[in-house]
């Protein structure tokens, strides 16, 4: 076949004209730009990390000396009920989303997600539920029963006020925000590779996230039963939980962890898979184990729906269950420990290590995993889950769990993937002071709740008595926890500055090898004006990356309105165009439109529920009813 | 790349679009829908074993087994309405207009007499969702599935109107493909749940 000639001048004007957001307010409002969504997710999810790490403040510094008095039992009560809820719901997942976001097109060559006015509903949704949240304080009636809310302490008689109802409703706002956004990044990994990006090729945080969006997809709705039966035992007089009335607290439990395990993963694995995207970059070389990486991280997720059970051992179940959740829970060391030595591996055969900030985040990053991985499996012994359960322990592993494996990872990757969104680099010599700063104060911070958990003293307390032998390690835990919030605010000062004054990126400033270091940074509305083919896992340190190609095929360009291109699930093979839609303002008038309706559900009112649910069901047609383009036969 | 670098392209490599069918994301989109949704039925299944397992005396203060006079009709209207759905929806694959909306309104009218003999079996039972655990999970996962098969109806309302628009062809009609998948899960749910509240405790 003769190969025809099209010239492709003024691609990038012709793309531009398709994709760019106009600056204006309704363009702020409307757009359904990844990116743009990304950073959205990304600075609201940081601001939730700040405001759980007030709360976190307000609590070390009432705990700092024996028979505080700076907090009343209730103001605590809904300090660490607001804390918990925050980091896990509002900062943990979210951030992930926010790095998801911004990256998986860019990851895997596409030009947007393949649901883009999902994801802006999904992030609108996402902040309004927060505010919903947070609205609480407003109202005097904050949660105030744990970020897992045991029945019959949060049911109706001994929690009478709106303090639950604004974390149950919230939180059921929050998971249509968070089932979407799951069931976005799944179609979209599963669909829209570049060419020639096969499964096995697959960079590795495609496989975290899909493994954790499918995760989200089964266990999700897990809470969100649990929250509709709380809610209606609560609000209409329903006995679930209620033992006089034929029902038993446990339900709740079961129910709440069969989702809260599964989640666990859910908040380290895109951490993790993060991780191995960058260690390759700091160590010159690919990673060691690829498959094996992947591989683990799918089983991370599967054996989390097996091992909900350990967070209830105590509550007398049957010899034989806990014997299964005990060795089930010791079993995910197996898959961990895995990737763990992979990063090791890696790390051991470096062609050369980059001692960047990120790559000590990384490290640190591996030391908290260990010693907070230790701990788990300590716990999942059933004897000493008897000893430590409901005590500083269980606080310490869990801090180690989530700081170590989440916020950790997650600075790293802020160090590593900002410059590609802002185009300019943070400060490496600040850089390092924000590591070592906030290694030491979480170290400080938490390493001494394993043995204040050991002598006894139980979690939620909110002051103590002097001499119960736990008096210096308080006071060293509460230093910690200001020395680690400094720590995050030279990082805040970091990235401020860097806007501003920080050096320019260019394109791929780390030499790295995945697909979005070939775009400008920041990246054009469209990503790519060509959409790269993939020949390794590693395409941009092929001998041919995908820019050096000297002929293309039509369905790389897709320069006549909106389009990207579809490819097969399993090869990546080129299959057919899809076309993506526009900026619109229907999804922030949905988001809208449920915030008022979860609102009318607070305050249980008929009229406004049927009002704003109406409402929501227009919205829905409206955003649904096909654009005269797309009747077109 | 700068506008002088460009590669060449090779004619005649163009793909197609398509809109419709299992290639279609947003037909993958409705698949996970209803794989979260079958979780969230299943979680209430669960429920309903571990009280029932967890408890003496389960159904003592209704005192009996949820009647089959009403259910078991309804199970085959619920049955058949997915039928009708499937040969309307067979029929714009042919692109026949008026298959497509015959099918529709007969599967709205179906599902409207599917919650109509709902409702009055509810309003039979003496006895409310808040006598116990039992009645409460009962009525939430049957009130649960009728709100979905309420939505259902309201998605066929939609596309209805649309259908009568002539909006659908044989080539574009991801809309009824994707509210047909909803009506025959949200009619397998049921399924379940006769399998489950009404016929399994009549075996053990």
């Amino acid at each position: 076949m003769t190969t025809a000639r099209i010239t492709l001048s003024g691609l990038a004007e012709r793309l531009d004209a398709q994709w760019a957001t106009p600056h204006t307010v309704y363009g702020w409002f409307a757009t359904v730009d990844h990116k743009k969504i990304g950073i959205r997710y990304l600075v609201t999810a940081f601001v939730f990390l700040l405001l759980g790490g007030i709360e976190a403040a307000l609590m070390r510094a009432q705990l700092a000396r024996p028979n505080g008095h700076l907090l009343s039992p209730e103001a605590y009560d809904q300090l660490f009920t607001m804390h918990g809820t925050t980091m896990i719901f509002w900062y943990a997942s979210p951030i992930l989303s926010g790095f998801g976001n911004y990256l998986v097109p860019l990851l895997i060559g596409s030009r947007d997600m393949a649901f883009p006015r999902l994801n802006a509903f999904s992030y609108w949704s996402f902040v309004l539920s927060g505010l919903f949240v947070y609205a609480s304080f407003l109202a005097g009636a904050a949660p105030h029963g744990g970020w897992f809310a045991y029945v019959p302490y949060t049911g109706p008689s001994y929690s009478p006020g709106l303090n639950m109802d604004f974390y149950a409703l919230a939180l059921l706002f929050l998971t249509i925000s968070t089932t979407v956004g799951a069931i976005n990044f799944v179609v979209t990994i599963f669909t829209m590779r570049a060419p020639g990006m096969s499964l096995s090729r697959m960079p590795l945080m495609m496989w975290s996230t899909l493994t954790t969006s499918v995760a989200t997809i089964f266990a999700l709705p897990a809470l969100t039963a649990a929250l509709i039966l709380l809610e209606l035992d609560r609000r209409f007089g329903f006995r679930f939980f209620d033992a006089t009335g034929g029902g038993t607290p446990l339900l709740w439990q079961h129910l709440f962890w069969v989702f809260g395990h599964p989640w666990v993963y859910i908040i380290i694995l895109p951490a993790t898979g993060m991780a191995s995207m960058m260690f390759p970059t700091f160590c010159r070389r690919p990673i060691v184990g690829h498959t094996y990486i992947a591989l683990a991280t799918v089983s991370t997720g599967l054996f989390g729906f097996g091992v909900w059970a350990h967070h209830m051992f105590a509550t007398g179940m049957p010899l034989l269950s806990t014997t299964f959740f005990s060795a089930a829970s010791m079993a995910v060391s197996v898959p961990s420990g895995m990737q763990v030595f992979a990063w090791l591996a890696t790390i051991w055969a470096a062609r050369r290590h980059v001692f960047s900030t990120t790559f000590l985040f990384l490290l640190g990053f591996i030391v908290l995993f260990v010693i907070g991985g230790v701990s788990g499996v300590m716990t999942a012994s059933v004897p000493y889950d008897w000893q430590v359960t409901d005590s500083y322990f269980v606080v310490a592993h869990l801090h180690y769990v989530l700081v170590g494996i989440n916020l950790f990872p997650v600075i790293a990757a802020f160090y590593y993937w900002l410059p590609k969104m802002t185009g300019r680099l943070l400060d490496e010599r600040l850089g390092r002071w924000n590591f070592w700063v906030m290694f030491i104060g979480a170290n400080l911070t938490f390493f001494p709740m394993h043995f204040v958990g050991v002598r006894g003293m139980p979690r939620r307390i909110y002051t103590y008595p002097a001499g119960m032998g736990w008096d210096s390690m308080n006071m060293l835990e509460s230093v910690g926890a200001a020395v680690f919030a400094i720590g995050v605010l030279l990082f805040l000062i970091n990235v401020l500055w860097s806007r501003r004054a920080g050096a320019i990126a260019g394109d791929n400033p780390w030499g790295a090898s995945s697909l979005e270091w070939s775009t400008t940074s920041p990246p054009p509305e469209y990503n790519f004006e060509i959409i790269p083919v993939v020949r390794s896992r590693e395409p941009l340190w092929d001998a041919q990356p995908p820019a050096t190609d000297a002929a293309v095929a039509e369905y790389r360009v897709l320069d006549d309105g909106r389009r990207t291109l579809g490819t097969t699930v399993l090869d990546g093979q080129p299959q057919e165009v899809l076309r993506m839609p526009g900026d619109s303002l229907w999804p922030l008038a949905i988001a809208l439109t449920l915030a008022a309706m979860f609102t009318a559900l607070l305050f249980a009112s008929l009229a406004g529920i049927l009002v704003t649910g109406a409402l929501v069901l227009l919205c829905a047609g409206g955003w649904l009813w096909p654009q005269p383009e797309e009747l077109v036969p | 790349m700068t506008g002088a670098a460009y590669p060449y392209v090779e004619a005649g490599t163009a793909l197609p679009e398509i809109t419709t069918g299992t290639r279609a994301t947003g037909w993958w989109g409705m698949v996970w829908l209803c794989v979260t949704e079958a979780m969230l039925f299943a979680c209430l299944i669960a429920s309903y074993f571990f009280l029932r397992g967890s408890i003496n005396g389960f159904y003592a203060e209704g005192g009996h087994y949820p009647s089959l006079t009403l259910p078991l009709p309804m199970t085959a209207i619920l049955l058949a309405s997915s039928a009708t759905m499937w040969w309307g929806e067979r029929g714009i694959r042919r692109g026949d207009q008026r298959r497509l909306r015959i099918g529709l309104a007969l599967t709205f009218a179906l599902g409207v007499v599917f919650l109509v003999l709902q409702s009055i079996e509810f309003r039979h039972n003496p006895l409310g969702p808040t006598v116990s655990a039992y009645h409460s999970i009962f009525y939430t996962t049957t009130g649960l599935h009728g709100a979905h098969v309420a939505m259902g109806l309201l998605m066929n309302l939609y596309v209805q109107l649309q259908a009568w628009r002539g909006h659908f062809t044989a080539k574009r009609h991801l809309a009824i493909q994707n509210v047909s998948l909803y009506w025959h899960f949200v009619d397998a749910v049921w399924i379940v749940i006769l399998t489950c509240l009404y016929l399994s405790p009549r075996l053990w």
